[in-house]
């Protein structure tokens, strides 16, 4: 059994960002989930929500909850990731002065969802969109 | 976890209460429901915040506090005074008519809740010094504190394991009192004069310490009351008070952060702002701070719900009163005391107040459930049917909080209001 769970991220919209990730949480404490595992994926959610924002003009966040882990889908059709591997790296960021400005960009978003993961995937193609699987499980 | 008709330290008068909306809607936790006619409170989800009594336009709802009479019980008799009581006062330009007013009114002694507070803020330092979690959040509100408990588990680690400027003041207050009073030590009454519900709560039942710290708290509004009878009769106030500046600026949002003197804070006020900061803080978007401030009432101690006067004439006050203090600071060296005296003896429980079932498949079936009542709901949370919003009344529904067989009562029907055709 699982919930499925959908959620629309609007473009260009820092203060909204974040508002998928309290729909999740508030569930997952419902179901009494580990504190520690929702914080691992308020985290995830939340980085992926903003970068979402900033890159791809929104996306949809896609999040099914099974009894032992939640599978969260962030889909875009934004610009796509040229070199994966180099997005990943810590501090590096393609994103704007403008966004740096605002305390954004500061190349830690994929590495931070890296981590907050079990597993995490990332499908992208230039030019097509971007989409990233992370898995989370539950400790207890 | 059932309906009850009383809330943490607050009283509901059924005779009063006509069943409005207002309470239920603007309460932060959500425990607040209307059932046949009246207000009903999930107890567990009550943080003593004390939005509900000051929203309510039928004064339905009162404050639990002691009795002034109850000091009469003891032979020596204390008041612990918060900072918050001397703003509430106009032209006040001296602290210490306050508190000579109270020994007129019956106190042996007073003790001044904000020079503890200046003790605390050197302990914060500290800790902040050796804290390896940032940002630290305080946990001076006893509102927030319990919001966190009660919701946000995962922000429990962040938490500074300070005793309340209150509680130091209260602990100091009975040693002092058993050093120079002369008396046994049932004989001394220790009580605090309260600006709000929570803090009353807090110190009847006792945050952070094995066994509550003292015998009755009283409410601002009924002892500035007294105070204002006896005051203007006091020709030469006695010097009592030993606050600085730092102290005294506790009772209003952002005080607590100056004392800490840490480049990266954030103090922020009214539950609204502090459930946004709360949730921010949960998805690590405030990681690069060190230091969070939050007070459930607007403006801070001063906007508490029993005082008398509005928050903003009282900070206006207290900065004027700031100016008039002597530039003292009191220091932990002044207090021969070992650090652990301001920490928390006992970490506070943690509440499950949201928790649908334990066993995680039955929670499982309960949320699936929830959603899909809620899907067919008119999702405009109008509050008819007695919960706070129409995902409440689905959640009501699956844990058994309304009858099953009530059914939503404004799923035919939209709100229109009526248009005037002429207009």
């Amino acid at each position: 059994m699982s919930i499925k769970l959908e959620y629309d991220v609007l473009g260009e919209n820092f203060s909204t960002a974040g508002s998928a990730s309290d729909s999740v949480k508030s569930q997952l404490k419902m179901l009494g989930i580990n504190s520690n595992d929702i914080r691992r994926v308020a985290i995830a959610m939340y980085e992926g929500e903003i970068n979402m924002v900033i890159h791809a003009g929104g996306g949809k966040a896609k999040v099914e909850i099974y009894p032992d882990k939640v599978v969260i889908v962030l889909e875009d059709n934004g610009p796509g990731i040229k070199d994966i591997d180099l997005a990943m790296k810590e501090g590096y960021s393609t994103a704007s002065d403008d966004v740096r400005n605002l305390g954004f960009g500061a190349g830690m978003g994929l590495p931070n969802m890296k981590k907050c993961s079990n597993s995490m995937d990332i499908k992208s193609t230039v030019g097509v969109g971007t989409t990233i699987t992370m898995t989370i499980n539950f400790t207890n | 976890m059932e309906l009850v008709n009383k809330l943490h330290t607050v009283s509901l008068d059924p005779e009063k209460c006509k069943g409005c909306l207002t309470c239920m809607r603007r309460c932060p936790t959500e425990a607040i429901r209307v059932r046949n006619g009246k207000a009903m409170v999930l107890y567990e989800r009550c943080i003593s915040c004390g939005e509900c009594v000051r929203l309510c336009p039928h004064n339905a709802k009162k404050v639990q506090y002691d009795d002034f009479s109850t000091i009469n019980n003891y032979k020596y008799k204390v008041a612990l005074v918060p900072p918050t009581l001397y703003t509430q006062f106009n032209n006040l330009k001296d602290v210490n008519y306050v508190l000579t007013g109270l020994l007129e009114l019956g106190f042996d002694s007073v003790m001044e809740v904000a020079q503890s507070a200046e003790y605390i803020t050197e302990t914060t330092k500290k800790e902040l010094r050796k804290s390896k979690k940032m940002p630290l959040i305080s946990t001076a509100c006893p509102a927030v504190l319990d919001l966190i408990l009660v919701r946000y588990h995962n922000l429990v680690d962040n938490l500074l394991k300070v005793l309340a400027p209150v509680d130091i003041t209260a602990k100091l207050a009975r040693e002092r009192a058993e050093e120079v009073s002369g008396y046994k030590k049932e004989d001394i009454g220790i009580f605090f004069i309260s600006p709000c519900p929570a803090k009353i709560y807090a110190l009847k039942t006792g945050i952070g310490v094995t066994k509550p710290l003292v015998d009755g708290v009283l409410s601002v509004g009924e002892v500035y009351f007294k105070l204002l009878d006896v005051m203007n009769n006091i020709a030469e106030p006695k010097k009592l008070s030993k606050i600085g500046p730092r102290g005294i600026q506790w009772a209003s949002s952002g005080g607590e952060s100056q004392g800490v003197k840490r480049e990266k804070y954030l103090a922020c006020d009214g539950m609204e702002n502090v459930v946004n900061v709360l949730n921010q803080l949960e998805d690590g978007k405030l990681n690069d701070l060190e230091f969070i401030e939050l007070n459930a009432c607007v403006g801070g101690c001063i906007g508490g719900v029993l005082n008398v006067e509005n928050p903003f004439v009282a900070r206006a006050r207290l900065l004027n009163l700031k100016n008039e203090l002597p530039p003292n600071i009191n220091h932990l060296s002044d207090v021969d005391k070992d650090d652990s005296y301001y920490l928390w003896q006992v970490n506070p429980d943690l509440q499950d107040a949201y928790k649908l079932a334990d066993d995680r498949m039955e929670a499982m079936e309960m949320l699936s459930e929830i959603d899909k009542i809620y899907k067919n709901l008119p999702q405009i949370d109008c509050g008819k049917c007695g919960s706070p919003s129409c995902r409440a009344f689905a959640e009501d529904k699956v844990k058994g909080y309304v009858d099953k067989n009530y059914n939503c009562p404004q799923l035919e029907d939209k709100i229109i209001g009526n248009v005037n055709e002429n207009y």
